[in-house]
């Protein structure tokens, strides 16, 4: 064995200060046979998070951390996708687009140049059920940028040479997505599971008819109704001081009308009845991109932790199933994975992979496996990887204030209880075999699932109708997408 | 205990402009006998730590005929080794609560293990393993199955994606064929398909050996106790030798030079590239300055003109491309629809020929300075995986020497010259050029003549 009596002594430069490192050691030899034997993993303690309103009742959620003189501050409103008028397919994300495009006594240019030149980031961006107002900014430039992000949330001037040309840059947007196959995929897999009459089911852009509708009007209206302090909340997370961050929201914030929203109301969905497979034909693509699944559950379902860790061994990590599976064992992908986007109301699951042109119809046959394989109990060793994976790096998801906001939003837009991220890893580890199998046989049932492949059709087509999976049809691109807009 | 340290001034709210805060990763660094740099962060702000490996070689290593090899080579290192069996290596650590990945570019290749406090000792175990007895567990048919995972990986992120080929076309018009930069880090299929077990067995033997890479353990870690982990798994490895430094052609055009593309894409689209300072050298940053006058933000200038005023660009970008042995610059714009090349080159030229005639104003200079600032901040705030602080240290070793490099780093913006940002646009942004059209399969005409 290798004996050290003694390293190298050199000087080591420290920060400011030089210090000499002097140390010597005796390396025990290594025990290969085995990996090591590990301790017990630490716990997670998070600081705590107070809560406090201001004088229009708008929430308020705050987390110190002072390691880096950095701060994330969100507004939270409950406005998104899923609330665009009928036949205003879009207004969210427009309205989400156009806000820092001027707001208060600055033009566009005026206020994105006051922004940069803070060093900070103001960034806004509508989900489907929330839209985020997020500025990211040293702690030291907090007092300048603070009114900015106060006259974007709450002053937008909607100008209308700006709409027109956020108009043309999202129409473009819409021609180049026929380039995309990965656009054209995500657009028919979520019609193909939603139909065209529920907002899951749409893209959120909106297409080229409602794009072109959009009046600044239609903006004012949306912005009004949505953005108000009865319908919003707000996540600080980073490097200030309660009572000094309070005074200041309460100077910016505190006045913010309070009214109610109008209420939404979805058409409900059906689930997928049976196994249906759609070709979109992309001439020449090198790769099929596969896209498999059905509607899944929604975020607050019972079932939650049982849900994450079986997707975890379907489709989850890199050890997972399907990218083993076609991956590593067949070398058909660079990746292929599973996820269950819950929402409010139940989102999609999906399994997914671009996989070479000539093996697709062998990859779907893999897919097909695994999603009957998972039906099955899983084994001992899976089960206990998984959900030491899944509770065991939550915590490296608690560094950055962006990632934290972020989990922070998710506690407030579901109403989560106090303690459910020091929760979370105990809750992970008491899921069973029998808890996976369960939910597995309850929201996944493959002879129940659309099926949607972008590639080379004359290459792919016939290889895919002998699996005979299910009733099969071709489409084009401009069958998904709608003739290119014309500019 | 010591954590992260940040040395400020007093106090940080009356921070002005140009005031100097010094920001530092302290560290602590020893070389085991066998020549393996070491490089210890402390960091308990989360219960986690970051193994990060930085071996010294990357497609510019690469013999004529195996482009691509580097970058195979990295996926075969997750592939076990003499004592971690196929694919334990990532089941054990996400058994573990542990994420990890790698990547390969033209100069290095790096893999990081981001894990829980207490499975340090196993990310030690699986990178001195994989280091000591790779070949142990090498098969040709591991060999076989990344060449097509790599192939598809070629596919997925060049070949079958809108404008995708544009990199792989500029590296080869700007460099000779003799150059390291010539190839790109993917490699050709061709190449990938004529990879080895032999080619495999030599590259671990030159490459990856303690003299040839450095390790960063960062995180909540005991600095002792850590010290004597690494020498427990990685002291009985041999040292084996540096590898020779790559002594690369001179690479300079003399004169500008225009290439077309068919793709399968709606809108033709632009790119111009132009040869450029080494990492770190005198004009490095001050070309990182002049891509963000020239593109970062709605009031850049050529932002402002093509997509703000005029809107005949849908998007228009601009960024030094910072390597080892020396760097490109670009500039990539998109034409709106029924808008031509040509009309986007004009308006380019004129900006770049008015940049280099007046230099940038003062709150221009100031803006990206203070933009760059804050994006330093950032780095701060994660440990592991790709840029956080362990790979920042590794990064900086590898660059300078010095892996607390953070502070002169940000320095080299904070204090910058305008006259230099100036002459750096005049000195590298010359008619000496690749310009390269994207045009609609069929369409050549509507290329730049």
């Amino acid at each position: 064995m290798n004996k050290v009596s003694g390293f190298a002594r050199r000087s080591v430069f420290i920060g400011l200060s030089l210090l000499l490192v002097v140390f010597s050691l005796s390396a025990q030899k290594p025990d290969r046979t085995k990996p090591p034997e590990l301790g017990p993993p630490p716990s997670m303690k998070l600081p705590p998070i107070p809560r406090f309103t201001l004088s229009n009742g708008m929430n308020v959620v705050l987390m110190e951390k002072h390691d880096v003189p950095l701060v994330q501050i969100n507004v939270l409103v409950r406005s998104g996708s899923a609330m665009d008028p009928v036949g205003k397919k879009g207004l969210a994300s427009l309205t989400s687009d156009m806000m820092d495009e001027g707001a208060g006594t600055r033009d566009a240019l005026q206020l994105a140049d006051a922004i940069d030149f803070l060093g900070a980031r103001i960034s806004s961006s509508a989900g489907m059920h929330t839209s985020v107002v997020g500025l990211f900014t040293p702690t030291s430039k907090l007092g300048e940028a603070l009114p900015l992000l106060a006259d974007v949330v709450m002053r937008p001037t909607f100008p209308p040479s700006e709409l027109d040309r956020l108009r043309k840059e999202r129409l473009t947007t819409l021609l180049q997505w026929h380039d995309e196959p990965r656009a054209i995929a995500s657009v028919k897999f979520n019609s193909a599971i939603f139909g065209s009459k529920h907002p899951y089911g749409l893209p959120s852009m909106g297409d080229e008819k409602s794009i072109r509708g959009f009046t600044v009007e239609d903006l004012r209206r949306f912005h009004g109704d949505r953005f108000h302090a009865g319908n919003a909340s707000m996540i600080v997370v980073g490097a200030v001081q309660r009572g000094e961050i309070q005074t200041k929201l309460e100077a910016l914030f505190g006045t913010w009308e309070r009214r109610t929203a109008p209420s939404v109301s979805w058409p409900s969905v059906s689930q997928v009845a049976a196994r249906t497979v759609t070709i979109v034909d992309k001439p020449g693509a090198a790769q099929s991109e596969i896209r498999i699944g059905r509607i899944g559950v929604e975020r607050l379902t019972d079932d939650y932790f049982s849900i994450v860790v079986m997707n975890t061994v379907l489709g989850g990590s890199f050890t997972s199933r399907l990218n083993q599976n076609l991956r590593e064992t067949h070398g058909y992908t660079y990746g292929a994975g599973s996820s269950f986007d819950m929402r409010p109301l139940p989102g999609p699951f999906l399994a997914s992979s671009a996989v070479q042109t000539d093996v697709t119809d062998k990859a779907l046959t893999e897919f097909m496996k695994e999603l009957n394989g998972i039906l099955e109990p899983i084994t001992d060793e899976e089960l206990v990887r998984v959900r030491n994976y899944v509770a065991l790096s939550y915590p490296s998801g608690f560094q950055s204030v962006g990632q934290i906001a972020s989990q922070l939003n998710e506690l407030v837009t579901y109403g989560l209880p106090e303690n459910y991220f020091n929760t979370y890893i105990e809750k992970v580890l008491a899921v069973t075999k029998e808890d996976v199998q369960r939910v597995a046989r309850k929201y996944l049932d493959p002879s129940k699932v659309a099926v949607v492949i972008v590639g080379d059709l004359k290459k792919i087509e016939k290889g895919v109708r002998d699996l005979k999976l299910g009733s099969m049809k071709t489409e084009s691109i401009q069958d998904v997408l709608g003739k290119p807009p014309r500019l | 205990m010591k954590v992260f340290r940040l040395i400020l001034p007093l106090l940080l709210s009356t921070m002005l402009y140009g005031q100097e805060i010094r920001l530092s990763i302290p560290y602590e660094r020893f070389t085991l006998p066998n020549g393996l740099t070491v490089i210890l962060h402390e960091d308990h702000t989360t219960p986690t730590v970051s193994v990060n490996v930085w071996y010294h070689v990357g497609s510019g290593n690469e013999k004529p005929g195996r482009t691509g090899f580097a970058h195979l080579f990295e996926h075969i290192m997750f592939e076990g080794s003499g004592n971690v069996p196929e694919g334990k290596f990532d089941e054990w650590l996400e058994a573990a609560g542990g994420n990890n990945n790698g990547s390969t570019n033209s100069d290095r290749t790096n893999y990081w293990e981001n894990i829980p406090s207490n499975a340090l000792e196993l990310a030690l175990f699986l990178e001195s393993d994989r280091l000591g007895y790779l070949l142990d567990a090498m098969t040709p048919g591991k060999v076989d199955g990344q060449r097509d995972v790599v192939k598809n990986e070629r596919r997925q992120s060049y070949e079958n994606r809108p404008y995708g080929m544009a990199s792989i076309v500029i590296s080869e018009n700007l460099y000779p064929k003799d150059h390291p930069y010539h190839w790109p880090t993917i490699g050709s299929m061709e190449d990938l398909s004529a990879a080895s077990y032999e080619d495999v067995v030599e590259f671990f033997k030159t490459y990856y050996v303690p003299r040839n890479m450095s390790m960063v353990v960062a995180g909540a870690i005991n600095k002792e106790e850590t010290k004597q982990l690494v020498a427990k798994w990685f002291s009985e490895i041999p040292s084996g030798n540096r590898a020779q430094p790559v002594l690369p052609p001179h690479a300079a055009l003399s004169q500008e030079k225009k290439v077309v593309l068919e793709d399968r894409v709606q809108l033709p689209r632009v790119y111009m590239a132009w040869h450029s300072p080494a990492h770190f050298a005198p004009g490095d940053a001050e070309l990182d300055i002049v891509a963000s006058i020239l593109a970062g933000g709605k009031n850049s200038r050529l932002y402002k003109r093509l997509v703000y005023e005029l809107q005949i660009a849908q998007d228009v970008s601009a960024f030094q491309f910072s390597s080892k042995l020396s760097s490109t610059f670009w500039i990539v714009a998109t034409a709106r629809a029924g808008k031509s090349l040509p009309e986007l080159q004009r308006v380019i030229d004129e900006e770049i020929g008015k940049f280099q005639k007046e230099g940038p104003t003062a709150r221009e200079l100031q803006r990206a300075v203070n933009q760059y600032e804050s994006s330093f901040l950032g780095q701060l705030e994660r440990v592991g995986g790709f840029g956080g602080k362990a790979d920042l240290l590794n990064s900086y070793y590898f660059a300078t020497g010095n892996p607390d490099y953070f502070n002169e780093d940000l320095m080299r913006y904070k204090s910058v010259d305008p006259q230099d940002v100036q002459s750096a646009g005049q000195t590298f942004l010359t008619n000496a050029r690749v310009v390269l059209s994207i045009v609609p399969q069929g369409k050549k005409e509507l290329a730049i003549p």
